[in-house]
């Protein structure tokens, strides 16, 4: 198994943190990661990605034009990188601020209200995990277990009272999340 | 060897060094390199090890702390990215000259000038053929992963120390900033002053007792045949470094008819890139330099014999192609293919690379 994934948002939307989490519950289970994130002039509202793969196999480039699934959070980088993901492939939006959708119709599209239910919750930090939750539940890479495991060594001990949250907001996108036909 | 670890590059180098016994750090903060001197800074190895971490007031102080610190036996070292590493060349050079162990790391970013802080290897002919003035080489390790910037730490220290020589990691944006799986070395305590006076004390500057005579350490010789007998020395230090040291990586290279060369994170991406060439039937392999110098070139010369063409790929405008083709010696076409100024070159770039420029191109 190899999955290539790329996430793309704001600055500020937790894309980097939500790439670490899902490749640390990668490392977890014992599994090949690599977390690649743009790293230029990027502050708050500009914009942010990060590749993530998760492997059985040695990974050799980290570094990728081609994804298996994009998980995007913002228009521009829905522009940027429909055309990226693998014919078959998948695309996890937060259809949040998406003036216009995508539209391709070789590849499977999921959304999952992620800005939405994280208010509900109360929480909109929460938002990255609720996305999260929605890219698990199409692809389940990794085991939930993990996804703790995952979570508490990513997050610094003064934040583990904050993962039973995090965790709830997981399962949260597993339910919301829906193909969009 | 220990527990599993997702860290980026940068990261890597700090906890590396502290796990090393290195005495000191001296350091100037730049993008895309600072989580070095950040990690260490945070780690306080101080208050453990011993360990000096100091932000100096530019690079040029920091090289020159660097300078001192080894003067003295100690295990010491400097961080930066292309802009900072230029501007330490002077010191680098008095350095090789004064014939002292050190560890420089230079996390590369796309120039020329300030250039970008995406990243680059267009560092290759200043970390390999000079950078400084003078006949000097560094011993210069290429890591192509996050394990590899933990293990080049120790191992560039090891060299440093074998030859009296500086050596460079030469990294780049891509590798200092992602993170992969690493295990990191186990502690080994940082020297003592017995042991210094073991391993350097027939040169350091460890305080002169009565039974010898001074140490004295310096780049300075005015008496011109006295100073060629100087580069004579260091010369046969590189000559040995060339039968030696030697280190690189064949990945599909048996069965291959067209070869990649390509260190850093470009041989990670023509790893890629092997799978799509192959997928399409091209036998394509790659070599990895690992050591940048001493170069692999006997390798790349039995190579040449059985293969029809290389592409060297680099994130330049053609640097390493020259010792490539220098290897081959006009065998078989070599071309370069590469991205500038911080792009990074994509999988299928490279292959359609190595499709018009070597395979139609023959």
């Amino acid at each position: 198994m190899t999955e290539e994934i790329i996430i793309a948002g704001f600055g500020g939307q937790g894309v980097l943190s939500m790439g670490k989490i899902l490749a640390y519950s990668g490392v977890m289970q014992n599994q090949e990661v690599s977390w690649f994130p743009s790293y230029g002039p990027e502050m708050r509202g500009g914009t942010a990605n990060v590749t993530v793969i998760v492997s059985d196999n040695r990974i050799s480039s980290p570094i990728l034009n081609q994804y298996d699934t994009a998980i995007i959070l913002n228009q521009q980088s829905l522009d940027k990188f429909e055309s990226c993901v693998k014919p078959g492939g998948v695309l996890l939006y937060d259809p949040n601020g998406i003036a216009n959708p995508p539209t391709r119709k070789d590849i499977k599209i999921y959304k999952v209200e992620g800005t939405e239910e994280a208010t509900k919750m109360g929480n909109a930090k929460t938002f990255n995990m609720i996305v999260l939750g929605g890219f698990l539940k199409i692809k389940p890479i990794v085991k939930m277990e993990n996804v703790q495991k995952g979570l508490e060594k990513s997050l610094p001990e003064r934040h583990h009272k904050l993962i039973p949250l995090n965790l709830q907001a997981i399962k949260k996108g597993m339910e919301v999340v829906e193909e969009v036909k | 060897m220990g527990e599993l670890k997702l860290m980026k590059g940068n990261e890597v180098i700090a906890h590396a060094a502290m796990r090393c016994g290195c005495d000191g750090y001296f350091g100037y903060p730049i993008t895309p390199q600072s989580e070095v001197m950040e990690t260490l800074m945070l780690k306080k190895p101080w208050e453990t090890t011993g360990m000096v971490v100091l932000q100096a007031e530019s690079e040029v102080a920091s090289i020159n702390m660097v300078y001192a610190g080894a003067s003295c036996g100690k295990k010491v070292m400097t961080s930066s990215s292309s802009p900072g590493v230029s501007l330490m060349q002077e010191g680098i050079t008095y350095i090789a000259g004064a014939e002292l162990p050190c560890l420089l790391v230079n996390v590369v970013r796309g120039g020329p000038g300030l250039g970008t802080i995406q990243p680059a290897q267009s560092d290759y002919y200043q970390t390999c053929k000079g950078g400084g003035h003078g006949d000097y080489n560094l011993i210069v390790l290429a890591p192509a992963s996050v394990q590899e910037m933990n293990d080049f730490v120790d191992l560039g220290f090891e060299l440093a120390f074998k030859y009296r020589n500086p050596a460079m990691i030469l990294s780049d944006g891509a590798i200092g900033q992602m993170m992969e799986k690493v295990e990191l070395s186990d502690f080994k305590p940082r020297w003592t002053d017995e042991e210094i006076q073991k391993i350097s004390g027939s040169w350091a500057t460890t305080g002169k007792t009565a039974d010898r005579e001074q140490h004295i350490i310096t780049s300075l010789e005015l008496d011109s045949e006295s100073m060629e007998k100087i580069n004579h020395r260091i010369q046969a230090k590189y000559r040995k470094m060339e039968e030696e040291e030697v280190r690189y990586e064949e990945i599909q290279c048996e069965d291959a008819e067209y070869i990649f060369v390509a260190y850093g994170s470009s041989s990670r991406i023509c790893q890629k890139s092997i799978e799509i060439a192959r997928a399409k039937g091209i036998k394509v392999g790659l070599l990895r330099p690992i050591t940048l110098f001493p170069y692999p070139t006997k390798a790349i010369a039995k190579l040449a014999e059985r293969v029809k063409g290389m592409l060297s790929v680099e994130m330049s405008a053609g640097q390493m192609v020259d010792d490539v083709r220098l290897a081959v010696n006009g065998k078989i076409p070599v071309e370069h293919f590469g991205r500038l100024g911080g792009i990074i070159p994509t999988p299928d770039e490279i292959v359609e690379a190595l499709e018009q420029k070597i395979i139609g191109g023959k």
